[in-house]
């Protein structure tokens, strides 16, 4: 049965869906494409926000969206033929080869969500990355929604070539005066011999918008991929699973989040490892902070599936408020005796004896707090660039004042 | 400099502190001596104001001033720095982010690490996680020197430290005892007062101040007899 009519069969079965998706607009102003330097201020600041740069030099390649519009994409002139940054229903027109990758490792019937994102597509981003290629520049790309109560899906591809290297950072954001919408993305990443894709996802929402994301990746030989995701703004409810086929030998990855729970927020993030091949291995880090009345869900699952294959899960959850909640749900699955798999959960709050710590320093209560909460929030796991790390820091650092 | 009166303290209701009187003046530099649990730790948390050391009576004076019931911070800003035994690890927060915040630069850092036998790179590490026992001696008089107050407390400063780091130990704390600063000292064994001069010395015993004299002394006696004397010592003093 083709994708479109199965995922048409499990949206009307409303299949996963818990949200009234018919609540939403459907109805997108239509922004006619623009250098993404001369976009309104307050949508350049937004993006700002969420990573994306927009001087010339900053970035190797760029792909902007506003609402279901594609108002920018291509590469800097030395890099064409190197990289390819295009929408992905041009990519599909332009193309013959990109059916072969579409809908290859999610399945758009798997829940309401990815139905909704393949019949009503809006969109989204192809990165490719040729042969041997090593970018040093980052690439980026921007989603962004400028109508209130807007339904945005996008569906993206990312591939890297054979032995090709990049970095991609994604922002997902929302004008000012959005409170209530719905982002649903979908993202299939293929990362072949050797390659290596580094790729950082940045979402800034509001406190009445709702996110859903589906993403796979399938790693081939020798392939690296490292899935970084930082959510520092409150949301009403985000819903996010990755997971990562590490399918050819000696393949790695690595799943890395950054989560500040705030006012109401609901989030629900999940990572999945599939050691499929022989020398896998595969990270889950997880450092979570919950304030307010937020409520934070974080899954990671590892399964072995072949011999000496190896993963390690680590979440690490801290409570700012009595009325905030953390649940760290790790699950291990081992289906052969080469597979080692290991976790490690601790949830709680910050520690008194650190507090009276620091305070013996000279730091005040609300010094020593933030020194710890600062330190909790520890960005270096992501593996950045120093600049993009800096960057991450200075917003954690900006958010978390705000809490305390 | 400090000045305790009568200084009874209770924690979680049981009473660990008992009529402590004690007078440290500007430039001297006490020892308190004490077999495990005597109440030397809590004497120190008394003085820091930690919240769960609940003083039942007396006061504590520091330079004049009564701080009996000031927060942590603001009696460590009049100038008390806390040498810890057991310091708890702080996760992400760097001990060289934390020592430059104190010291006001990273070069100074970087030189109180170098005298205190530290390699750079150990001010990268997250404060207290991993470090060993001598390690985090050495990290905690590293942070008292970089903080410079003007009455120090270091609380077992040579158990768990090797021969060699004990000079090193001994020598940076005799150097910035020197002058006018005043200092307290514990110890359990007295291993480091072959390093710092010392001008009084007391003895902790079942939370009071059993005794007090020259220091040389009383630690020989220690020495010989153990702490088992004191118990029976005719002198000791014993609050009802």
């Amino acid at each position: 049965m083709p994708q479109g009519k199965k995922a048409k069969l499990t949206y009307e079965k409303s299949s996963g869906l818990d949200l009234n998706v018919e609540g939403f607009s459907r109805d997108a102003p239509v922004w006619s494409p623009c250098p993404p330097s001369t976009l309104p201020k307050d949508v350049i600041g937004r993006a700002q926000e969420v990573g994306i740069k927009l001087e010339e030099g900053e970035r190797a390649g760029t792909y902007f969206q506003v609402d279901h519009s594609v108002i920018f994409r291509g590469v800097q002139k030395a890099l064409e033929g190197r990289a390819e940054i295009i929408s992905t229903k041009e990519a599909l027109q332009k193309y013959d080869w990109v059916k072969d990758y579409w809908w290859k490792l999610l399945d758009a019937a798997q829940d309401g969500y990815t139905a909704l994102a393949e019949l009503q597509w809006d969109q989204g981003y192809l990165i490719r990355i040729f042969e041997g290629q090593k970018i040093d520049l980052p690439l980026q790309a921007c989603l962004f929604i400028s109508k209130d109560n807007l339904n945005q899906n996008v569906h993206n591809l990312i591939i890297a070539e054979p032995k090709s290297e990049v970095q991609i950072i994604t922002g997902c954001t929302i004008h000012p005066s959005v409170r209530r919408g719905l982002h649903v993305g979908v993202t299939e990443f293929f990362i072949k011999e050797d390659a290596k894709v580094t790729f950082t996802m940045l979402h800034n929402w509001a406190q009445d918008f709702d996110t859903r994301s589906r993403s796979a990746a399938l790693l081939e030989e020798g392939a690296t991929f490292v899935s970084n995701y930082v959510c520092l703004r409150p949301v009403k409810s985000l819903q996010m699973y990755s997971v990562a086929h590490c399918k050819g030998e000696n393949s790695r990855v690595r799943f890395n989040a950054v989560l500040y729970g705030v006012g109401n927020s609901r989030l629900d993030i999940g990572s999945k490892v599939a050691l499929e091949g022989p020398g896998g291995r595969g990270e889950v880090t997880t450092r979570a902070l919950a304030s307010d009345k937020a409520q934070i869900h974080t899954r990671g699952l590892l399964v072995g599936e072949r011999e000496d294959t190896k993963a390690h899960l680590e979440c690490r959850g801290l409570l700012l408020s009595d009325d905030a909640l953390i649940y760290a749900i790790p699950e291990l699955i081992a289906k052969v005796k080469g597979a080692e798999l290991s976790h490690e959960a601790a949830v709680g709050k910050i520690a008194e004896d650190q507090i009276r710590y620091l305070m013996a320093r000279g730091f005040s209560e609300e010094e020593a707090q933030s020194l710890i909460v600062r330190g909790f929030m520890d960005v270096s796991i992501l593996g950045l660039p120093s600049a993009l790390e800096g960057e991450i820091k200075r917003m954690i650092e900006t958010t978390t004042k705000r809490a305390l | 400099m400090l000045k305790i009166k009568g200084l009874t303290v209770e924690v979680a209701g049981k009473r660990v502190l008992r009529s402590i009187d004690l007078e440290i003046s500007e430039g001297e530099v006490h020892v308190l001596f004490g077999p495990n649990g005597s109440g030397k730790t809590s004497l120190i948390m008394s003085i820091l104001g930690f919240p769960n050391y609940r003083v039942v009576s007396g006061e504590i004076w520091f330079k004049g001033v009564n701080i009996t019931g000031m927060s942590i911070d603001q009696r460590v800003k009049l100038g008390i720095g806390v040498a810890f035994q057991n310091p708890p690890a702080v996760r992400g927060v760097k001990l060289g982010d934390l020592l430059k915040q104190l010291s006001g630069g990273e070069a100074e850092a970087s030189r109180l690490a170098k005298s205190m036998n530290l390699p750079p790179e150990f001010l990268e590490k997250d404060l207290n996680l991993g470090f060993s026992g001598g390690e985090l001696k050495r990290s905690e008089i590293l942070q008292v020197l970089a903080q410079r107050p003007d009455f120090a407390i270091f609380d077992e400063p040579d158990s768990g430290v090797d021969v060699e780091n004990l000079e090193v130990v001994g020598k940076a704390i005799e150097d910035f005892l020197a002058g006018e600063r005043a200092g307290l000292l514990v110890t359990h064994m007295g291993h480091i007062l072959h390093y710092v001069d010392v001008d009084e010395a007391h003895v902790l015993l079942d939370g009071a101040i059993a005794c007090s004299g020259r220091p040389t002394q009383i630690l020989e006696q220690i020495m010989r007899e153990g702490y088992r004397w004191c118990e029976r010592c005719p002198r000791a003093r014993r609050p009802s």
